[in-house]
C-alpha cells in the first residue's frame, strides 16, 4: 500500500497533479450546483413578489 | 427534411431541452463515475510502469485527457458561437457561454499537470521555447479573455455576440497546438496516439487513457448540461414552463 | 476603391493635425528599448542576443498602446456609426483604418528600429533582417489589434481587457519574428520562419477586416 503512494519515488509529483485535478473538477461540479439552488431561490422569490 | 427541422426545432425548445437533459443527467453521472473509477484503477494500478519514466508517466492519465478536452471544448464553444451568431438559436448561445469556464479549467489542469510531469521527466517546470506549451498557454489566455469580455459588456445580448466573434477568431490556435508537436520538437514529446498509425504505446497503458478520455468527455457533458440548465431557467424565468417547474415538483 | 482612399486620407490627415498623438507610440518604442538597456546593463555580447526580442517587444507594446485611437474618436463623435450604416462595405473601411493605423504607428517604428538595433549592437546584416521582420510584422499587429479594439471600443475601461484579448494572437507574431532574426544571426536560413511571417501578414490583412467589422457592428449598435 505504501508502495502505491510512493510510486517509485515519484509519489509527490503524481499525487499533487491528481490532487490539483481533483480540486478543480470538484469545484467545476459544486459551483453549478450551488448556482442552481441560488437561481431557483431567486425565481421563487420573484414569483412570490409578483403574486402580491 | 421536414422531420429533421422538426426534431431540431423541438430540441432547441427550452422546456424540451430542460426536461430531456434532466432525464439524462443521472445516467451520465453514473457512467462518468464508473469510467473514472475504471480508468483510475487502470492508470494507477493496472498499467505497468514505463521503461524510461517509471511511474511518473501515470500523470498522463489526467494530463492528456485534460489537454484533449481543452481543445475539444474550445471547438464546441466556437461552433456553438457561430451557430448562435448566424441563426440566433438561444440554446447555442447558452451552450457556448456554459463551456467557457470548464474549458478554461481543463486548460489549467493540462498546463499544471504537464508542468508537474515535466519536472522529473525533463528536469524543468516550464520551457518558454516549446511551441505546444506556449500555444496551450495562449489557449488559456483566450478562455480568460472570453470570460472577461463577456462580463465586461453590460448588454448581455451584445456580450454574447462579441464572445462568439472572439471565440471564432481564436480558433486558429487549435490547429497550431495540435500540429506544433509534429513541426517543432523542442521539448514536448511527439504524438503517441494518432488516428491513423498504430500507437507507439503499450495497449495496457493505452486502454486506461482512452477510458479516462471518455470519462472526461462525460464530465464536460454533465457540467455543460448543469450550467446550461441554470442559465436557461434564469433567462426564461417569466415563462409558464419555468413557473410550473419551480412551483411544481421541482424536476 | 474610392471610399478606401477617402478613409485612408482622412485618417492620415487627422493624424497629421494631432501630431503629438503621432509621437507617442514612437517615443514609447524608443523609451522601452532604452529602459531595457539601462535596467539590464548587460555586457554587449549578451545584449546583442537579446536585441531582436527587445526591439520586437517594444514594437508590440507601442502597437498595443496606440490601438485605442483606431476607433475611439470616431466612435465618440458618431462618425463610426455613419461609416457602418453607409452602403459601403464596412470591412473595406476597416481595412483602410488598419492601413492608416500602420502608417501612423507601425511604419515609423519600423523606420527608426534599425538605428536602435545598431545601438543594441546588432550587425548590419541582422539589422536588415530585423527591419524586414518589422516591415512585414507590424501590419499584422495593426490588423489583429483592430479585432481587439473593435470588440472593446464600447467599453469604458477596456484597456486591460484589450491587452488580454490581443495577447494570445500577438505572441505567435512575436515568436516567429524574433526567431527569424535570431536564426539569421546564427547563420541558418530564414526562409521557413520568414514565409510563416508573410503568410500571417496576408491572412491577417485579408481576414481581420471581416471580424473587426462584425465586432464593430456589435459595439456600436
Amino acid at each position: 500500500m505504501s508502495e502505491f503512494f510512493y510510486m517509485g519515488g515519484y509519489g509527490g509529483y503524481i499525487w499533487s497533479a491528481y490532487a490539483i485535478t481533483a480540486v478543480v473538477m470538484t469545484l467545476s461540479i459544486v459551483l453549478p450546483i450551488m448556482q442552481g439552488k441560488q437561481t431557483r431561490k431567486r425565481i421563487e422569490q420573484m414569483l412570490e413578489q409578483e403574486q402580491d | 427534411m421536414n422531420k429533421i427541422y422538426k426534431w431540431f426545432h423541438q430540441w432547441g425548445s427550452p422546456p424540451t431541452f430542460y426536461k430531456w437533459s434532466g432525464q439524462w443527467l443521472p445516467w451520465l453521472t453514473f457512467f462518468c463515475v464508473a469510467l473514472f473509477a475504471i480508468g483510475l484503477y487502470g492508470g494507477l494500478v493496472y498499467a505497468p510502469a514505463d521503461y524510461q519514466q517509471k511511474d511518473s508517466f501515470r500523470i498522463i492519465y489526467i494530463h492528456v485527457p485534460a489537454a484533449w478536452m481543452s481543445m475539444f471544448v474550445y471547438l464546441v464553444m466556437a461552433i456553438s458561437g457561430a451557430i448562435a451568431l448566424i441563426w440566433h438559436i438561444k440554446l447555442s448561445e447558452i451552450m457556448m457561454l456554459s463551456s467557457a469556464s470548464i474549458g478554461a479549467s481543463f486548460t489549467f489542469i493540462a498546463l499544471v499537470t504537464g508542468s508537474i510531469w515535466g519536472k522529473p521527466t525533463w528536469g524543468t517546470w516550464w520551457e518558454w521555447g516549446d511551441a505546444r506549451l506556449l500555444s496551450e498557454l495562449m489557449l488559456l489566455f483566450l478562455y480568460i479573455g472570453i470570460i472577461g469580455l463577456y462580463s465586461a459588456i453590460e448588454d448581455k445580448r451584445k456580450a454574447a455576440e462579441a464572445v462568439s466573434i472572439l471565440a471564432l477568431v481564436g480558433t486558429v490556435n487549435i490547429p497550431i497546438i495540435h500540429y506544433s508537436v509534429i513541426f517543432v520538437n523542442t521539448l514536448h514529446q511527439g504524438p503517441t496516439v494518432s488516428m491513423f498509425d498504430s500507437p507507439s504505446i503499450d495497449t495496457r497503458m493505452l486502454i486506461p487513457l482512452l477510458i479516462m478520455a471518455l470519462a472526461f468527455k462525460l464530465f464536460y457533458g454533465i457540467v455543460l448540461l448543469m450550467r446550461s440548465r441554470n442559465e436557461l431557467l434564469w433567462r426564461e424565468r417569466r415563462s409558464q414552463w419555468v413557473k410550473n417547474i419551480i412551483k411544481g415538483d421541482g424536476t | 476603391m474610392n471610399i478606401f482612399i477617402t478613409i485612408l486620407k482622412r485618417d492620415l490627415l487627422l493624424a497629421v493635425r494631432h501630431r503629438t498623438e503621432l509621437l507617442n507610440p514612437m517615443l514609447f518604442f524608443v523609451l522601452v528599448i532604452v529602459l531595457f538597456q539601462l535596467g539590464m546593463r548587460a555586457k554587449p555580447a549578451v545584449l546583442v542576443t537579446l536585441a531582436p526580442a527587445i526591439v520586437w517587444i517594444a514594437a508590440l507594446l507601442s502597437a498595443l498602446l496606440s490601438l485605442d485611437h483606431m476607433f475611439r474618436s470616431d466612435m465618440e463623435d458618431g462618425a463610426l456609426e455613419q461609416m457602418i450604416i453607409s452602403t459601403q462595405p464596412t470591412s473595406l473601411l476597416v481595412l483602410a483604418k488598419i492601413i492608416a493605423h500602420w502608417i501612423i504607428t507601425g511604419l515609423p517604428v519600423t523606420l527608426i528600429a534599425p538605428i536602435l538595433g545598431m545601438m543594441l549592437g546588432l550587425t548590419f546584416d541582422a539589422t536588415q533582417i530585423l527591419f524586414l521582420t518589422l516591415l512585414i510584422g507590424t501590419p499584422i499587429l495593426s490588423a489583429i489589434g483592430s479585432i481587439g479594439v473593435a470588440l472593446t471600443v464600447g467599453l469604458r475601461r477596456g484597456g486591460v481587457l484589450l491587452s488580454i484579448l490581443v495577447l494570445p494572437l500577438y505572441v505567435p507574431v512575436l515568436i516567429f519574428a524574433s526567431q527569424t532574426v535570431t536564426t539569421s544571426m546564427s547563420g541558418y536560413p530564414i526562409t521557413a520562419s520568414m514565409s510563416v511571417l508573410m503568410a500571417m501578414m496576408v491572412l491577417s490583412l485579408s481576414l481581420s477586416p471581416w471580424a473587426s467589422s462584425a465586432a464593430l457592428r456589435m459595439s456600436v449598435s
